[in-house]
């Protein structure tokens, strides 16, 4: 597939940070916005007709699972770039908890040639801050930062040790990149399955405490501000950690964060059928949780939506409740599930939604940001607001369908992604 | 209540797909109601000579056990055989699932014998559930894991109702390690839907929060009708565990003894007793003691459920008899 020469003619042109909201024509040359206007002369160029539709700056998503290497029979490399260009997304950051993980440069390296050649869309790797995941030793950040890691994490557990944490903070200042941590206090999670309050209790599962989280984003907002670095706080799900994130921001602290389409959509009532599809880490909270990380996504303190992506095979989410892994696949249904259980009932507007799920992550992480002008290479989605569509398993792009919304019907649905100026998604 | 007047043409299929007791969630007070007075009518069949019903001749009932079990496999075994129904027992030590077969092969692999019910006792939570998922079969929970045991909660129910002939208004206290019992979740929500009161007693790290009124104070059982002891596992003082520093401790401050039992409670126990750490061997053996009553009540409550599964129901026995 070569760049795009085409023309998307009368959609609503809509990308919130370049102050544009109109029924436009663009055109594209050779994957470059070239013009922008009422009225664009075709040039020859194929013609795509998107009265009723949504032309928006494509989605940047900085947590994906790829699971390669080591779990290909979950998700390929090819197969989470197809299933995050049909879910409207132009880039995606992989998370380094593979077998083996992340934490070398030379496997950076190869995975790097690899995405280039066997994805659709621009993936970026995020390297181990610690060998191994381990938490003992630093990884060589500054050798993986030169081969090209897009930043550093250990998602998937965290950094329990403060000194060691801190110590990557302040080496991490030679690489400048984005040190993004997963939250979670072990001694406080282990055995925990579910939120630790009624649900939980109500059901026999070990609970798994908002304090489990809370308790570590105090510590690594307060070593953000001690070592003066970003810290990039992953997938928040607790309304002490959105208090926390707040102070912290409020003294200046370089701290960001990200909340996911599950925890914004859901709570832990959705857990009493048991469905193993509804077990995530961090678990689903209260409402008052959810709320608290709605309000923090409308006013900014949350600058990113991230799916979470995480892909498990069927012998491995096939299991009762408690025997199964943590983790729901969301690259193909993110946007639809924001805007229809989001965006529609009027509790957030579009345009923060599609604000956080680009240009927030891009900024966060250092990315060039997907936009809506002339000369910039485009990097866009177009979505159709009004299609109505039911998530079935065995529509997915991804190799695993472990997904929260299996069965049911959502509203909004991606019709065109244009990744680096190539057309990489079409319905 | 009349007589029973049950015989097998009664039986016909479900009218709306398949029925399953997982969770006393499931249960509205109406089918308690039916099962106990159900399990009434059964009481009585047990007192005649012959105690062999043909009700569920040529159905096949699947005992599926991963966890041992003594009283509820047994008793489960002996409510099919008194209905007549054929039955079949696995257990996971020396079945497949002793090389690694997974749950859902299990199932799959049960299913086709066709058989009418599963009970299905397995140390995860969802494990019943997932099961009913997979087979055409009624199933039904025989404890999954922390989660739930709904037969266990029906009998106890039986049990208090023929010792206080009501359940309306009933005080329950139920002491000991809430937290990690099946027992306990069944039976809190088994005694609301009936309109019984609910305390848990016990160390306060046993105490699941917001499941019921909860009190760390031995005292507080001294108004309750009856004192539900739970078993008291070893396991809770491993390392990394620590809920209570030892079963010494444990005893001493929570333990049941005749001291702590005033004239007119009573007293029960799910079993397997640990006599001397939970409940004292004097309490355990005196007349305030409905641990027996419990097991009998556990064989005719389980006829009822099997019986209710496979019928549509009402059961045609007059449910005349008020749980209230």
């Amino acid at each position: 597939m070569g760049a795009a020469s085409l023309v998307i003619r009368g959609a609503r042109v809509l990308d919130p940070v370049e102050r544009i909201d109109s029924v436009f024509d663009v055109r594209l040359d050779d994957g470059v916005i070239s013009q922008l206007g009422e009225t664009v002369d075709a040039n020859g160029h194929r013609v795509i007709e998107a009265a009723g539709r949504i032309l928006a700056p494509a989605f940047i998503d900085p947590h994906v699972h790829l699971r390669t290497p080591g779990r290909e029979d979950e998700e390929t490399l090819a197969t989470g770039a197809a299933a995050a260009a049909a879910g409207g997304y132009c880039a995606i950051l992989a998370i380094p908890n593979t077998d083996p993980v992340v934490d070398d440069a030379e496997l950076l390296r190869s995975l790097r040639v690899r995405a280039a050649e066997e994805a659709c869309i621009p993936i970026g790797f995020l390297a181990a801050i610690t060998k191994g995941q381990d938490g003992a030793e630093l990884s060589e950040l500054a050798a993986l930062a030169d081969a090209g890691a897009a930043g550093f994490t250990d998602d998937g557990r965290p950094v329990a040790s403060a000194g060691l944490m801190r110590r990557a903070l302040q080496y991490n200042a030679v690489t400048g990149k984005t040190i993004a941590v997963h939250c979670e206090e072990p001694s406080l999670t282990r055995g925990g399955h579910a939120h630790a309050g009624p649900v939980a209790a109500e059901l026999g599962l070990g609970g798994w405490p908002s304090l489990g989280e809370s308790l570590m984003v105090a510590r690594d907002v307060d070593l953000a501000l001690d070592t003066g670095q970003h810290i990039h706080l992953m997938h928040l799900s607790a309304r002490e950690s959105v208090d926390h994130l707040r102070r912290a921001r409020a003294a200046d602290a370089r701290v960001t964060a990200e909340a996911t389409p599950h925890h914004l959509c859901l709570t832990d009532d959705a857990i009493r059928t048991l469905d193993p599809n509804m077990k995530m880490n961090p678990p689903l909270r209260t409402a008052e949780d959810r709320a608290a990380l709605i309000e923090a996504v409308r006013d900014g303190t949350i600058a990113a939506i991230a799916t979470d992506h995480a892909p498990h095979s069927p012998e491995e989410k096939d299991v009762p409740f408690e025997a199964a892994p943590f983790g729901v696949t969301g690259l193909e249904t993110a946007f639809a599930a924001l805007y229809t259980y989001l965006v529609e009932p009027g509790v957030l507007a579009l345009e923060t939604v599609l604000e956080r799920l680009s240009a927030g992550p891009a900024a966060i992480f250092g990315l060039e940001r997907p936009r809506i002008a002339v000369d910039a290479p485009a990097n866009l989605t177009l979505i159709d607001p009004t299609a109505s569509w039911r998530v079935k398993a065995e529509r997915f792009r991804s190799r695993s369908s472990n997904s929260w919304l299996l069965g049911r019907r959502l509203h909004g649905h991606i019709a065109l992604t244009i990744a680096a100026g190539r057309v990489v998604h079409e319905l | 209540m009349s007589d029973l007047r049950v015989v097998s043409g009664d039986l016909r299929p479900p009218a709306f797909g398949k029925r399953d007791l997982l969770s006393i969630a499931d249960l509205t007070r109406v089918d308690v109601e039916r099962l106990l007075a159900t399990a009434g009518s059964f009481a009585r069949s047990q007192e005649r000579d012959t105690k062999k019903l043909p009700t569920l001749r040529g159905r096949l009932v699947l005992n599926v056990f991963y966890e041992s079990s003594t009283r509820t496999s047994s008793s489960f075994e002996l409510a099919a055989k008194r209905l007549s129904a054929d039955t079949m027992t696995l257990k996971a030590a020396g079945s497949s699932v002793d090389k690694g077969e997974s749950l859902k092969d299990t199932a799959l692999t049960l299913a086709a014998y066709e058989p009418d019910v599963v009970i299905l006792r397995h140390p995860q939570v969802g494990a019943a559930a997932f099961f009913a998922r997979l087979t055409e079969a009624c199933v039904v929970n025989a404890g999954d894991g922390k989660h739930q045991h709904p037969t266990q909660a029906l009998l106890d129910l039986y049990t208090m109702r023929e010792a206080f002939g009501r359940l309306h208004g009933l005080q329950v206290a139920i002491v000991g390690d809430a937290a990690h019992s099946r027992v306990a979740r069944s039976l809190v929500q088994a005694l609301r839907l009936v309109g019984a009161e609910a305390i848990l007693v016990g160390p306060p790290t046993l105490l699941p929060p917001g499941l019921a009124p909860a009190s760390h104070e031995i005292d507080a059982i001294a108004d309750a009708d009856v004192v539900y002891v739970l078993l008291m596992q070893r396991e809770r003082m491993l390392d990394g565990a620590n809920f209570v520093p030892s079963l010494r401790e444990y005893t001493a401050r929570w333990g049941i003894t005749p001291e702590r039992i005033r004239e007119g409670q009573r007293v029960m126990h799910p079993g397997p007793m640990n006599r001397g750490v939970e409940i004292d061997a004097r309490v355990a053996d005196s007349d305030a003691a409905l641990v027996v009553d419990q097991v009998r009540a556990g064989l005719i409550v389980r006829m009822a459920v099997l019986y209710d599964l496979l019928t549509t129901g009402p059961v045609a026995v007059e449910t005349t008899v008020e749980v209230a």
